[in-house]
């Protein structure tokens, strides 16, 4: 019982941080109220989606920023499905590096967007990272035989 | 599920209730070029009782849309072929479309003006999201005849609201 507890604090210790941290905001909650019996994993599945559906774009973004002329539409496009992704499972600072992003796509700021796409892949892994640890960390609380806490 | 090699998508809750219940139970069909945004409106419809197909763009929308109810052999449903056949035109019968505003080559408002402008589906009420609060946008599409605008991301809270509004209006 005691290494349940343990365990579920440790988690729950670690998704509050990541809400401090802004990894994380209010839209992930609401992913995680929407899980039940029917679909308990259907947190895991979006998150996994996302992932998927990142990498796919910052990779499409470093294509079109390699390219001359470059297609500042094209790359705008991107960005806005990224954000929009980010925003739906509550990736905060990934989207926030968004927005900059589509704004220098605007001004058609060379640099700016070069900064964001690097920015992008920085904060995209680290999300990544904490989600992958917050979710092994699910996973030890449910092998012991505890549940998830809803924070 | 959602499958990215057709363009809809059926799925409703695991138990299937009896007649009455049928006939109370919202058909929503949501169109969002977004995977993500896809899977998630689903599950916020499904977990208000809706029974839910979605579509990735305005083109698979509108074939959906077209083939209900078509029960000559000749035509086949665009796309899904693990769907059930239509019984009664009820069956599959669309109560309501959701539909995200931002997407390519069709956006929500050109869905939205061809549903309107359909004598069939024009009565079929639509809701339009956006992760962008434009007034001109949400006036746009007011004036076009959408039912209501929401700002993406959707809660849960959003979609009680659509619930009240939507069975207002049908009482």
């Amino acid at each position: 019982m005691d290494v349940i507890i343990q365990l579920q604090r440790q988690l729950s210790d670690y998704t509050n941080s990541l809400y401090r941290e802004g990894f994380l905001d209010d839209q992930f909650k609401q992913l995680q109220q929407l899980q039940d019996e029917s679909n308990p994993d259907f947190v895991v599945e979006v998150v996994y989606l996302f992932f998927e559906d990142s990498e796919r774009l910052i990779s499409e973004l470093a294509k079109t920023l390699s390219q001359q002329p470059m297609d500042f539409k094209k790359m705008d496009a991107h960005v806005h499905q990224l954000k929009g992704s980010s925003s739906s499972i509550g990736a905060q600072r990934v989207q926030k590096v968004c927005i900059a992003f589509r704004n220098y796509c605007e001004e058609q700021n060379i640099d700016g967007c070069l900064k964001c796409l690097q920015l992008l892949r920085n904060e995209y892994t680290l999300v990544k990272n904490r989600l992958e640890t917050m979710f092994k960390m699910e996973k030890q609380v449910l092998g012991a035989g505890g549940s998830i806490p809803l924070n | 599920m959602d499958d990215s090699s057709s363009g809809c998508s059926h799925s409703s809750k695991k138990k299937s209730t009896m007649a009455d219940d049928d006939r109370k139970e919202l058909h929503v069909l949501a169109v969002d070029d977004n995977i993500i945004d896809r899977k998630i409106v689903e599950k916020l419809l499904i977990s208000s009782s809706c029974k839910v197909t979605t579509a990735e763009n305005g083109i698979r929308a509108l074939e959906y849309l077209g083939n209900l109810g078509v029960h000559s052999e000749s035509q086949t449903p665009a796309l899904h072929q693990d769907d059930a056949i239509p019984t009664a035109a009820g069956d599959l019968k669309v109560n309501l479309i959701i539909t995200d505003y931002c997407m390519p080559e069709m956006t929500g408002y050109e869905l939205l003006k061809k549903i309107k402008e359909s004598s069939i589906l024009k009565d079929i009420p639509v809701i339009v999201m956006s992760s962008e609060n434009i007034p001109t946008r949400i006036h746009k599409c007011l004036e076009e005849g959408a039912q209501m605008f929401m700002l993406k991301p959707l809660k849960h809270s959003d979609v009680t609201r659509l619930r009240c509004q939507l069975m207002q209006c049908r009482s």
